[in-house]
């Protein structure tokens, strides 16, 4: 099992959880984060005066998969979040040791 | 006799009504006012700004009634105004009636009540400016002495002066409802409180250069200016004084239209002034620019033409945007453009006097500001000055971290968005 987390602009999230859904990804959670990267933030303008906003805000996505679907999973994100712009995101991959499904009791693979 | 008397009544009645009706319209200015600050400062100063306007607003009315509107409408010398406290009684009607046709409105044309009523909503004017200026870092109750100081002794003073019947009066100075009296003196009140007080923490940075500070609420400043903009009807509208003939009531009428129009132009002009400067469409510039509209305008608003109250109305304007930008790299923090939008376009609105004003002159309207800057600058430069080293006029940095709400008012206006009491509390 691998966990994919992946942040991205917050207006791709619809495209990025159709994308998942058509592969067969159960499901997703997703936060609402702030931060900055290599593109370090924006100016914006109030009162004829610019400020840098140092965070922006970016959505994070986690999705535990399969070892299967795991490059599926990447693919799928990478297009679905890609608008050609500076700050697009970020995809990471680790693994993950156990999952359970608490209603049920089932784990691993099963559990997903 | 008794047909007389009855048009007497009518006629009594009427200007009195109206007079009550235009106060009550600049009444409701003490809600835009309120408005208008509560989105230029930032979501933790919210209820902090509210709170400092709704009770500005009560002692302005108890001060001005104690003892305020004796001094600027009592006996005096023409520079020292007389002293008497509270209100007398209001016209007796047997006298009212007594009067004849002839010279009727020399005499109780109105209610003095109804005179009193009008005059209380100005003094909570001028404060309500002070207080946006001044806002996000000082403490509420050096705000709220120096509101009493301001409301029954330093603005009577200088209104004494013009519309009480002295000194500015004499030499020919005109203000009609106030650029100069109401105005310029609550920004000039504003500026000497924001000299000694400091900009806010973080305004300005180590190497000098400015950091905006948004405000929270674009929608309410919005609402704000549009419901300022509409008590400006009465502020102007009622200083006309008469309505109950032909000729006062086109005046009014005028006065209306041409009020309307300088706000309409002081938005276009700072609308297109902010595009220029800035590539952006920046929104406070152009409710800035409405009341730097309405400000310019009061000082005249009967005799210009409604083409040239367009233009009074866009130049004040376009001087609002260049007064804030100044006023900002001059390191003086003024959050809502108080002193800009009533001190600089106040100047502006009494020298346009002169345009259209016949019995105006350069050197009238130059003793008038000149006098009421000095008078108000100095004299709350004290105020504020003794407040400062009795009772301190900033909070703690650490409280003004976290928002005056907390510090000063121990709430916050939006406790389920912010602040330490998180969400969904």
């Amino acid at each position: 099992m691998k966990l994919v987390m992946a942040i991205i602009k917050p207006f791709r999230l619809d495209d990025v959880r159709e994308a998942l859904s058509d592969i067969g990804v159960q499901g997703i959670t997703v936060t609402e984060v702030k931060g900055f990267g290599r593109q370090k933030g924006h100016t914006e303008l109030y009162r004829g005066a610019e400020y840098v906003v140092d965070f922006l805000p970016k959505v994070k996505i986690e999705a535990v998969v399969t070892d299967a679907l795991v490059d599926q999973v990447v693919e799928a994100i990478s297009k679905a979040a890609n608008s050609g712009k500076i700050g697009d995101g970020k995809i990471f991959v680790s693994g993950v040791e156990q999952a359970v499904r608490i209603r049920t009791g089932e784990s691993g693979d099963d559990a997903l | 006799m008794e047909a007389l008397n009855g048009i007497k009544d009518l006629s009594y009645a009427l200007d009195t009504f109206y007079f009550l009706v235009m106060g009550a319209l600049v009444m409701f200015m003490a809600a835009g006012f309120a408005m208008l600050e509560a989105g230029l400062v930032r979501a933790k100063n919210t209820a902090e700004i509210l709170t400092k306007n709704i009770v500005l607003y009560a002692v302005a009315c108890i001060m001005y009634m104690f003892v305020g509107y004796n001094i600027m409408y009592g006996d005096g010398n023409g520079y020292i105004p007389g002293l008497s406290f509270f209100l007398s009684a209001d016209n007796d009607p047997a006298e009212v009636l007594k009067q004849g046709m002839d010279g009727w409105y020399d005499g109780s044309y109105y209610s003095g009540m109804s005179d009193f009523f009008f005059q209380v909503v100005f003094v909570a004017a001028a404060m309500s400016i002070v207080s946006g200026a001044v806002a996000e870092r000082m403490k509420l109750w050096a705000f709220m002495v120096f509101a009493v100081v301001m409301t029954s002794v330093i603005y009577p003073v200088q209104g004494y002066w013009k519309w009480g019947g002295g000194f500015l009066d004499a030499n020919g100075f005109q203000d009609f409802a106030g650029s100069g009296v109401v105005h310029m003196c609550g920004a000039v009140a504003a500026l000497a409180g924001v000299l000694l007080l400091g900009a806010r923490k973080g305004k300005y940075k180590a190497d000098g250069s400015i950091n905006p500070i948004p405000g929270a609420n674009m929608p309410l400043a919005t609402l704000g200016t549009f419901i300022l903009w509409m008590g400006w009807f009465g502020f102007n509208g009622g200083s006309e004084l008469i309505v109950s003939n032909v000729g006062e009531a086109n005046a009014v009428a005028m006065v209306f239209v041409n009020t309307n129009m300088a706000a309409a132009g002081g938005v276009v002009a700072a609308i297109i002034t902010a595009r220029i400067l800035f590539g952006k469409a920046d929104l406070t510039m152009a409710l800035n620019g409405a009341l730097a509209g309405l400000v310019s305008i009061t000082a005249e608003p009967l005799a210009p033409t409604p083409g040239l109250a367009t233009i009074i109305g866009a130049i004040g304007g376009i001087l609002v945007v260049f007064s804030i930008i100044t006023l900002d790299k001059l390191k003086l923090d003024d959050p809502v453009g108080a002193i800009s939008v009533h001190g600089t376009a106040g100047i502006w609105g009494l020298l346009a006097v002169i345009l259209s004003n016949g019995d105006a002159t350069l050197g009238g309207q130059l003793l008038g500001i000149a006098s009421i800057f000095v008078w108000t600058f100095v004299a709350s430069l004290i105020v504020w000055g003794i407040i400062k080293a009795v009772m301190g006029l900033r909070v703690t940095e650490e409280e003004e971290y976290a928002g005056v709400d907390l510090a000063e008012c121990g709430l916050e206006a939006y406790p389920e968005f912010t602040g330490t009491m998180g969400s969904g509390k």
